[in-house]
């Protein structure tokens, strides 16, 4: 391993990105979520819907401001550490970013402000819509996010002049093969991470009993949506998988740690894998499985890694363990959603301490699975930047040294450890508090023995809050 | 690639550059309300400043965002060489940005540590402003290229005038920020903002006139651009108004209408942003690239123009929408329920 520009620039983008990614993770599932809840109360007129959507929307300001800020580092990153990246590829991946900004974030931030802050101000059909128009929002910005993605891992659409990439059919360009497979995965990876962040918090409030009805409502509603979401998530992921074989197979004999062209392919449980020797050691293999898994059939075959140069060949060890990672979370997720249902059925979902402590327990698997999916999608892609036509190295900011970025890296890494687990025990307290009516958070607090702003120093009301 | 008939350029530098100055505009109230907070004479204005910004700060980051991603989209050229050049005030910028957007949330949540974030509000927005000043200093100084890529030095970026135009943006944004409070509030903060507005825009009015005796001296191609005929029949008039709109300014500051003093500062900000525009035109990485040369291809330029021109007037409109609605000076009972 070389600490030179381009390795420390491949770090301090995945430490950027994975802190990032997170809460992306949790907020386009609760923008939905929320929206949910709003619709609910606005058609039912039921106030459960509303103290807990409200409660959701506090922590939900919490995350998506820790979205905003880490979200506006990112494009920043291509500028500074991948210059050449965005010299050549801007032409065609650059439209696709912008328009993220252009359709998406303009619309979230609009409509955030009079969503966290606007109940008063206007009536609650347009409240609601602004719920809808953030939830929707952010899956836009997924949608063009991934785009830019998908056409860096199965690039079409385009021609080479000079080294640098150019547009010729937007609609390939947008489209591209990997693209409609990764969205579907990616967004209802989101929506599963967080619905299993609702239903453990659901559970938490349940077994408190202080606020045992908005609990249950939690619960209810988060596995309700599971049951439909989890299984799809199979579908998704094996199709994507297909797809991943057809456009990357390189990537996908790194997923399974396959060395050599065999037919059938068995399926390796568990190795230790070794670039250096072209071989795994421990190897704990099905015979029959991968051909069934990744051909469906039972004598398919798929190319080893010995068929690709060595210097073309993505970090075998990471892309092996991360994807087991993933599915084992995905198991782990299966189980808990069957075993919910089977307690609802027999009427003891809430009832049982134990499902609800497992529910608990399990609030930070959708985060694990998303992590560990995106890294076996963005090493397993190693070593280019766009597959198969620029390389990694050849990205990077011709300008930049070791040192430079060592020192940004430095920086980034102390800013994440204060913004994030600050962030994240702000959340835990706005959990444990409940979702009530009132929380206890004190307007203007006596500091240094001042005293308070008086109140009759306020202006009157400039005009009435919740017009007709 | 050919050329094609009809060239974008002309419609994508007017649209990136007044988002730009949107960006400046919007986003420099908020962070000059971050930078005069900790000055308020009462804890409590500390409240009420950030309650004035509260809804509109991240819609307002929003067109930085923009920005970024419409340079390196329509001019990828200058994307690639200016960020490198920029990378540390870049970096700080960003991280100082970010410790004062969750600030809002943090101070808001988690009283115990309120003076913490209550520093990582004001001192992250001076900083990122200070940064965002460093970088239009450099954008004058001008870049070392060799073909494609920057090829200066990480220090280049940091010059005496560098310094200078990162102090009077700070000053800037402060006086944005006073004017902003102004029309927000009233009782003693409100009296207090105007104070604070005219302490700023001496500032603002000193740095102003430095910048154009020092622009020239240090950048010849500038000098020679003012003094050439038909240009200096835009930049002595562009001079002279400032100057104006900086007597202007102090007058309102004085005075009892409690929108003028934002709307003269936008005023002063516009001047000053135009007698920058025709210095630099039509270079987009001064003295070595132009807005042609840096350009994207026409169909990249195309395909985004047509979403933009549909889109900007949606958003100016929903954006308004939710100025709308929290218009008027503050109220204290608006929070999450």
């Amino acid at each position: 391993m070389n600490f030179d520009a381009v390795f420390l620039s491949r770090l301090q983008f995945a430490w950027v990105i994975a802190w990032h990614i997170l809460l992306p993770a949790f907020t386009v599932g609760i923008a939905s979520y929320i929206a949910l809840l709003e619709g609910l109360h606005f058609s039912t007129g039921r106030a459960v819907y509303l103290r807990v959507s409200t409660f959701w929307i506090r922590i939900f300001a919490v995350a998506f401001g820790m979205g905003v800020v880490t979200g506006v580092v990112m494009p920043f990153q291509f500028g500074t550490n991948w210059s050449r990246l965005s010299d050549a590829a801007a032409n065609v991946i650059g439209p696709l970013l912008a328009y993220e900004g252009l359709l998406a974030f303009f619309l979230e931030a609009g409509f955030l402000g009079v969503l966290l802050f606007g109940r008063k101000l206007v009536p609650p059909w347009a409240h609601f819509v602004a719920a809808l128009m953030v939830a929707f929002g952010t899956l836009v910005s997924s949608f063009w996010i991934l785009s830019a993605n998908s056409w860096m891992q199965t690039p079409a659409g385009y021609t080479i002049i000079n080294g640098r990439f150019y547009p010729t059919d937007w609609l390939q360009v947008i489209f591209t093969p990997s693209f409609p497979y990764r969205l579907v995965h990616t967004v209802l990876a989101f929506y599963i991470t967080s619905a299993f962040v609702v239903m453990g918090v659901g559970a938490y409030t349940v077994r408190l009993g202080r606020f045992a009805e908005e609990g249950r409502v939690m619960v209810t509603t988060a596995l309700a949506l599971l049951a439909i979401l989890v299984p799809l998530q199979l579908i998704a992921g094996d199709q994507h998988g297909l797809n991943t074989l057809q456009y990357q197979p390189a990537k996908i004999a790194a997923i399974e740690a396959r060395w050599e062209t065999t037919a059938p392919v068995p399926l390796t449980l568990f190795a230790l894998p070794d670039q250096a020797a072209e071989t795994n050691h421990y190897a704990l293999d099905v015979p029959y499985l991968g051909s069934l898994i990744l051909t469906h059939s039972l004598g398919g075959s798929i190319k080893g890694l010995k068929e690709f140069a060595p210097d073309e060949r993505p970090p075998v060890a990471i892309v092996f363990f991360a994807f087991r990672i993933m599915v084992g979370a995905g198991v782990l997720m299966l189980a808990l959603v069957v075993a919910g249902l089977v307690l609802h059925a027999i009427g003891r979902l809430f009832s049982n301490d134990w499902y609800l402590r497992a529910c608990q327990l399990t609030i930070p698997l959708g985060f694990i699975a998303v992590l560990a999916g995106w890294t076996t999608t963005e090493v397993g892609r190693q070593p280019w930047t766009v597959y198969g036509l620029l390389r990694t190295a050849d990205s990077v900011t011709p300008s930049l040294t070791a040192p430079h970025v060592l020192v940004s890296l430095f920086l980034y890494a102390v800013a994440y450890v204060i913004i994030y687990p600050t962030g994240f025990l702000l959340i835990l307290r706005l959990v444990r508090n409940g979702p009530g009516e009132e929380v206890a958070i004190p307007e203007t607090p006596v500091q240094a023995g001042r005293p308070a702003k008086p109140i009759q120093d306020l202006p009157p009301l400039p005009h009435p809050g919740g017009l007709p | 690639m050919t050329e094609p008939a009809i060239s974008f350029v002309g419609v994508w530098s007017v649209i990136i550059g007044a988002g730009v100055f949107l960006y400046v505009l919007l986003d420099g109230f908020d962070l000059g309300i971050g930078i005069l907070h900790g000055f308020a004479p009462r804890a409590a204005d500390g409240e009420v400043m950030m309650k004035s910004i509260a809804p509109v700060w991240d819609g307002n980051e929003t067109w930085l965002v923009f920005g970024g991603l419409a340079l390196v989209t329509v001019f990828p050229l200058a994307f690639a060489i200016i960020l490198p050049a920029v990378y540390f005030p870049i970096l700080v910028m960003l991280l100082a940005l970010a410790f004062r957007g969750v600030a809002f949330e943090f101070r808001f949540q988690d009283p115990g540590s309120r003076a913490f974030w209550d520093h990582a509000f004001q001192y992250g927005s001076i900083v990122a402003t200070f940064a965002q000043g460093m970088v239009l200093g450099t954008f004058i100084q001008g870049f070392q290229v060799e073909g494609r890529q920057f090829a200066g030095g990480a220090f280049d970026f940091l010059t005496p005038f560098s310094i200078m135009t990162g102090l009077a943006l700070v000053f800037g944004y402060a006086l944005l920020g006073a004017g902003w409070l102004i029309m927000k509030t009233d009782g003693a903060l409100r009296d207090w903002a105007r104070q604070a507005g005219r302490v700023c825009l001496l500032v603002v009015l000193l740095a102003v006139m430095t910048v154009y005796v020092w622009t020239p001296l240090r950048e010849p191609i500038v000098a020679r651009r003012w003094m050439s005929w038909p240009d200096v029949l835009f930049q002595v008039p562009v001079a002279l108004l400032t100057v104006t709109a900086c007597i202007w300014e102090w007058r309102v500051l004085g005075g009892t209408k409690d929108a003028a003093p934002f709307a003269v500062a936008i005023v002063l900000f516009l001047l000053s942003y135009l007698g920058l525009a025709i210095s630099v035109w039509p270079m987009v990485v001064p003295y070595r690239f132009t807005l042609w040369e840096a350009a994207s291809s026409p169909s990249t330029q195309s395909f985004l123009l047509v979403g933009t021109l549909f889109m900007l007037p949606v958003i100016l409109m929903y954006s308004g929408w939710s100025y709308w609605v929290f218009r008027g000076k503050i109220r204290r009972d608006l929070d999450y329920h």
